[in-house]
């Protein structure tokens, strides 16, 4: 098939408008097997709309979304992780009154399955499951070095453990593709450094292919194969990182042009 | 607590993920359920299982059912009242219809009723919240309460309009009726319950429950991890509805003998609601503890004049019961919203410290 080999997501001439504001007016991105893609852009470029419609919330009025070759534009979010993308969201979206296993064994739901009488009893290929997947979840838990806040309610964590926690959350699923927003907002200098080892550990080890929203140019820079730069809504350059730093339109979008 | 976890070393995850982890809860538990089997029919008089343990332990279940849908899914209902009187009355009809049916499966064929009419009441939850959805859930309650009233189909056209329990036995025993004795009706009640709550603690530690607390925490993230609100959401309606179901043919056949409809107007809807808050909404656990602290205060009220010798008019006591324990409930929001259940919580966290704080 000739899927196989094309890119796994394909955003073509999406536009999505809230009344007379036009969030992004024919945006093309592609997203390509096992990189990571870094999209940037100043504030109210577009960058969240164009994740949020990619997992399904808003829905574009043109344009098609392929994923894996297969068009999907006008899926709900449930259906778009049952393709195998996962997101995190820019102001941390965990579960905050279960624990950080119950969070992250969340992630897994769409892997587990049967008849809820056989949950009720505890017996069986219930309990066989809830087992194996705890077993699964551990192994993210040491992946991500969080093995000692496991019992911990999740809204009791510090910041930066609550990101960490919502990426397990993430990679759970064993998602295609994962969606970062901002997921090192907020954050100091140890920390992002943590986190960038996650995300480059995370595309080498499972082969995940990421596509991030991030600010921090040095970051951006070092951990990305690909940049696309939103402004206003419309995509002003797409490339690797040297070639997009020097791009005339990405310099003239974030340090403004001389009107003479 | 005197003993701690120290030294319990898990190393399977199934002994993680046990219900009581520590050896100690496991032998405390069996020994609370060795009095309550055993000890209480054979000791206890009449007044205290026919006024106390009976009415605890079926609004105990009736609090796991609420606490199932606000509690864990964060559905907030004032249904409870007319999805018990559904199960009242469906258990009713069944056992006066099929004579010959054992009467726990009736029990559980009224749950299942409930569960249906549940499940239709439910369908709002999924474009309203919060209290428009407990709005919706109280017009379920009136509409329920009118229904059983109106058509005499439901008491078999009794013109007294009383659903009466027949009398019915099981293993030669007599298990309604006026006939059934108190410890029978009794163990019958006691055995559902903790049937059932073993039922709602697998539910809610497992994969059903993570989706209703998912839903309940964060319903946008919820859904881009695949949970589906709709499908997650009534069947929190169906499973709570199944419980207050059952929890409404026991008190028709167990514990009140007969009933009219006032007996599940909506001060009963209210009193589950008190149960599962000052509980702790959440909780299985916080369900009874709520339940016997709702049924045991009053008691407890009635009975201090007399302790104290204090000679008080029945009414002027009946009113200041009232006015103390509406006070009680609000301090307890006050104090600690998240109820009896998060106390006990804290209360052991302290005593493992105890007695070096630091």
């Amino acid at each position: 098939m000739t899927e196989a080999s094309g890119p796994l997501l394909s955003v073509e001439d999406i536009s999505v408008r809230f009344g007379a504001l036009m969030a992004l007016s024919r945006v093309s991105v592609e997203v390509h097997r096992r990189e990571i893609l870094a999209i940037i852009g100043p504030n109210g470029a577009g960058k969240t709309t164009l994740l949020n419609v990619v997992s399904g919330f808003y829905h574009p009025y043109e344009g098609r979304i392929r994923f894996e070759g297969r068009d999907r534009t006008s899926l709900k979010p449930p259906d778009v992780a049952e393709l195998g993308i996962a997101r995190t969201f820019q102001n941390v979206a965990l579960f905050r009154g279960m624990s950080v296993l119950d969070n992250i064994m969340t992630g897994r739901l769409l892997k587990m399955g049967g008849h809820f009488l056989l949950d009720a009893v505890w017996y069986g290929p219930a309990r066989r499951q809830e087992l194996a997947h705890r077993a699964a979840v551990e192994r993210i838990i040491d992946f991500l070095e969080i093995q000692a806040i496991r019992k911990t309610p999740a809204g009791r964590l510090p910041y930066g453990l609550q990101k960490r926690v919502e990426l397990a959350r993430a990679l759970a699923a064993e998602p295609k593709l994962l969606l970062l927003d901002e997921p090192m907002a907020g954050m100091n200098v140890e920390e992002k450094e943590d986190m960038c080892r996650f995300i480059l550990d995370v595309n080498s080890e499972f082969g995940t292919t990421i596509a991030l929203i991030e600010h921090d140019m040095g970051v951006v820079m070092d951990i990305s194969d690909r940049v696309v730069v939103l402004d206003y809504g419309r995509k002003i350059a797409d490339g690797p990182p040297e070639q997009v730093r020097k791009d005339q339109a990405v310099l003239d979008a974030y340090l403004g042009v001389a009107h003479d | 607590m005197i003993y701690r976890e120290a030294g319990q070393f898990k190393t399977t995850y199934a002994g993680d993920q046990a219900i009581f982890p520590i050896l100690q809860d496991r032998v405390f538990v069996g020994l609370v359920a060795l009095a309550a089997f055993v000890a209480v029919p054979l000791l206890a008089n009449e007044y205290w299982l026919q006024a106390i343990l009976i009415p605890f332990l079926i609004y105990a279940l009736a609090a796991i059912g609420l606490n199932l849908l606000t509690g864990y899914a964060g559905l907030l209902s004032l249904g409870t009242g007319g999805f018990m009187a559904v199960g009242a009355y469906s258990a009713f009809k069944l056992a006066t219809a099929f004579p010959w049916l054992n009467v726990i499966l009736v029990f559980v064929l009224a749950g299942v009723c409930a569960a249906g009419v549940g499940l239709l009441f439910g369908i709002p939850s999924l474009r309203i919240k919060g209290f428009y959805l407990a709005v919706a859930t109280l017009a379920a309650q009136f509409f329920l309460i009118w229904l059983f009233n109106k058509v005499g189909w439901f008491v078999n056209y009794a013109p007294s309009g009383t659903a009466t329990a027949p009398p019915r036995t099981m293993l030669g025993v007599m298990v309604t009726g006026p006939q059934a004795t108190a410890p029978v009706r009794y163990l019958v009640a006691l055995g559902l319950v903790v049937l059932f709550a073993l039922v709602a603690k697998n539910l809610v530690r497992g994969r059903i429950g993570r989706s209703w607390m998912a839903i309940r925490d964060r319903d946008i993230a919820a859904e881009i991890i695949g949970v589906r609100p709709l499908r997650t959401k009534l069947l929190a309606f169906a499973i709570s509805s199944f419980y207050c179901g059952v929890a409404g043919a026991e008190l028709l056949f167990l514990y009140l003998g007969s009933v009219e409809t006032l007996a599940f107007d909506i001060n009963l809807s209210f009193l589950i609601l008190f149960m599962v808050i000052i509980g702790g909404l959440g909780s299985i656990l916080g369900s009874f503890l709520g339940a016997a602290f709702i049924v045991l205060v009053p008691i407890f009220l009635t009975n201090v004049p007399n302790w104290i010798g204090l000679d008080m008019r029945t009414d002027t006591q009946k009113h200041l019961e009232l006015m103390i324990f509406g006070g009680l409930i609000i301090f307890f929001l006050i104090v600690e919203p998240h109820g009896l259940a998060r106390l006990w919580q804290i209360t052991k966290e302290k005593l493992r410290l105890w007695p070096f704080p630091h």
